[in-house]
């Protein structure tokens, strides 16, 4: 099978893909990193020639800078908690037998097939508006002022639409692996005499371990890169600003290219170091 | 203490009766085998006295006492799983240790019993390994440790052996036979496999369709089935039912030979017939004749088996002769006639 010949022959046929993901990949980091050594104004004179790390130092002095790291970590966190805990429990309920099993397991998927410009209007006009919303209309049901959402509680408004888009790939990668839970392991620990809170956290919970990790990953990799649910509910203000709405706030609103390339190489840097931590949890999960 | 008593018990999947009503006692210190083709509710009815399943009518008493609504984990019986569902993220002396934990046995006393479970069941060397390290005959004496450190007033087994190579299921099989006769303790074990039923068991429970069709001791069963069925069932290879005219000589609506009781002969007997194949197993010779004439089925087959080697060839004439003193008798419900 794997002659010399077809092995060969395989290599040539897939030259061309990985050439072309190769370009994708490459070509755009080099500007990157090209840009981040210029000085570069676009609308203020273009390429005003090398600066060395000059960039770098201002991106990470800006005031700014910390208070973006800080947002993008509370929601990444903030949302990937969430859809992990609700994941776990939705999984659950949908892998009960119940009436309608295959409609409400559409429906829960449905939100992933929103975009995320869409569902974040959506939330910002029909939920969280302080005159017009749902919420709004509720609080005063019960005499309570309205709150402003996305001003007042920006950040836990920003990870609840987020976790909101998110939970059903949680929901949905966690209950393929409930299914493949063995009853008879179950079986076998109910005759043990676990009660079921412990047949969960002895049995169930450890069985989810591959799956939460990842989900972990990968919502990690997506998460850290929202930018759609930022730009059309805050617009980056009411300290919601991430590192991405921060390196785009750079380039396109200071027209500043080089200053703006240097935050991508940090962004580049951030999302390895936390690449490398989780490689690290599941290569640890997949071995076992 | 271990009786296990079942008293008109039925089980229902919807409008399916899969047990129909079911008495049954099994007495303390029994090793009871329950056998039958695949699919005749005999999981099942291992499942209800476990209390997996629900039962739809009547009751289980255990040790005297009504255990119909206890939950399982309360029955103080210990289950051995087909698949063995040890719990894949713990080592093996976890896995072992999970039902005390559960119970809540002081961890000296915990450790002592492991120890001992691991000793018996040579398992020492593999304590600290996880379920995916070991070979399928030890992780079936892993859950059979599972089962011991409950100190269970009653094992039950559902077709523990059956993942097993043949070579391993003997092995297994005699090591089963050795606990039950050194702990003493109730096993219920479920089977499709006669030859586990006859070699294993106390008591033998012959289902068919959620009847229970004989229940005796295993040379009880080879020696007086009850009717057809169990005829059919219990010994290997199996035995010849031949219907018709022959059967009527005898007075009988069937008549039952078993292959071991036939006398072979190249020049005369009772009945003619032509070799098919002949299997030597060394010890014993397996012959199928065809063309008897004989009303033995649709194929017309007729099994005998010789101890010893004979010369044999496809297609060569023989003669057969039961031995008349060994021949079962049926009426026409199946039901033996003496």
């Amino acid at each position: 099978m794997a002659t010399q010949h077809s092995r060969s022959a395989a290599r040539i046929m897939m030259a061309p893909a990985v050439v072309l993901l190769l370009g994708w990949m490459l070509i755009p980091l080099i500007m990157t990193l090209i840009f981040s050594f210029k000085k570069y104004l676009p609308m203020r004179g273009g390429d005003l020639g090398w600066v060395g790390f000059e960039n770098y130092v201002r991106f990470v002095s800006s005031s700014a800078f910390w208070p973006s790291v800080s947002a993008t970590l509370i929601i990444v966190g903030g949302v990937l908690a969430i859809t992990i805990v609700f994941g776990i429990l939705l999984a659950i309920l949908l892998n009960q037998p119940m009436w309608g099993q295959g409609v409400v397991r559409i429906l829960v998927i449905a939100p992933f097939f929103v975009m995320p410009t869409v569902s974040a209007l959506v939330w910002k006009n029909m939920f969280m508006d302080p005159t017009n919303g749902l919420f709004a209309h509720l609080w005063r049901f019960f005499g309570a002022e309205p709150v402003s959402w996305l001003s007042e509680a920006s950040l836990p408004s920003i990870v609840l639409i987020v976790s909101w888009q998110w939970l059903p790939f949680a929901t949905l990668i966690l209950l393929t692996a409930i299914q493949s839970l063995d009853s008879e392991q179950l079986e076998a620990a109910e005759m043990d005499g676990a009660p079921p809170l412990k047949r969960f956290a002895f049995i169930t919970l450890p069985h989810l371990s591959r799956a939460v990790t990842i989900v972990l990953l990968i919502q990690t990799i997506f998460l850290l890169a929202i930018f759609a649910e930022i730009f059309v509910t805050t617009g980056g203000a009411f300290g919601t600003r991430t590192l991405t709405y921060l390196i785009f706030q750079r380039v396109l609103e200071s027209q500043n290219i080089g200053l703006g390339s240097a935050g991508g190489v940090y962004a580049i840097i951030l999302a390895n170091i936390v690449a490398i931590f989780l490689m690290r949890i599941v290569g640890k999960n997949l071995d076992a | 203490m271990g009786q296990i008593k079942l008293n008109q018990v039925t089980k229902s999947f919807g409008d399916v009766q899969v047990i129909p009503p079911l008495d049954l006692t099994i007495e303390d210190g029994e090793f009871t085998v329950f056998v039958g083709p695949s699919g005749c509710g005999k999981s099942t009815l291992l499942r209800l006295i476990a209390g997996l399943e629900d039962i739809t009518s009547g009751h289980i008493d255990i040790d005297g006492s009504d255990a119909t609504n206890v939950p399982p984990a309360k029955r103080g019986l210990a289950m051995v799983f087909q698949s063995y569902a040890l719990y894949p993220h713990m080592s093996v002396r976890k896995n072992i240790a999970f039902p005390m934990k559960m119970a809540g046995v002081p961890e000296d006393e915990q450790k002592r019993r492991i120890d001992a479970a691991a000793k018996a069941l040579n398992l020492t060397d593999y304590i600290d390994r996880k379920p995916g390290q070991l070979s399928g005959g030890q992780r079936q004496r892993v859950a059979i440790g599972r089962a011991i450190v409950r100190e269970p007033s009653a094992f039950l087994f559902d077709e523990p052996l059956s993942n097993l190579d043949a070579a391993l299921r003997v092995g297994m099989r005699l090591e089963i036979s050795e606990l039950h006769k050194r702990l003493a303790t109730t096993m219920i074990y479920v089977t499709h496999d006669q030859v586990e039923a006859m070699t294993m068991a106390d008591k033998i429970v012959v289902l068919r369709a959620g009847f229970i069709e004989q229940v005796g001791s295993p040379l009880e069963l080879y020696h007086t089935p009850r009717n057809e069925f169990v005829a059919g069932f219990i010994g290997s290879p199996k035995m010849n039912l031949i219907k018709g005219t022959e059967a009527q000589k005898h007075g009988a609506a069937t008549i039952g030979i078993r292959p071991e009781h036939t006398d072979v002969s190249k020049t005369e007997g009772m009945w003619k017939g032509r070799v098919g194949v002949a299997e030597h197993l060394g010890s014993d010779t397996f012959i199928h004749v065809h063309d008897t004439g004989l009303e033995t089925g649709p194929d017309d087959l007729f099994t005998v088996r010789i101890t010893g080697d004979i010369q044999a060839k496809h297609g060569d004439d023989i003669y057969l002769t039961p031995q008349l003193d060994k021949l079962h008798k049926f009426d026409a419900q199946g039901l033996r006639v003496d």
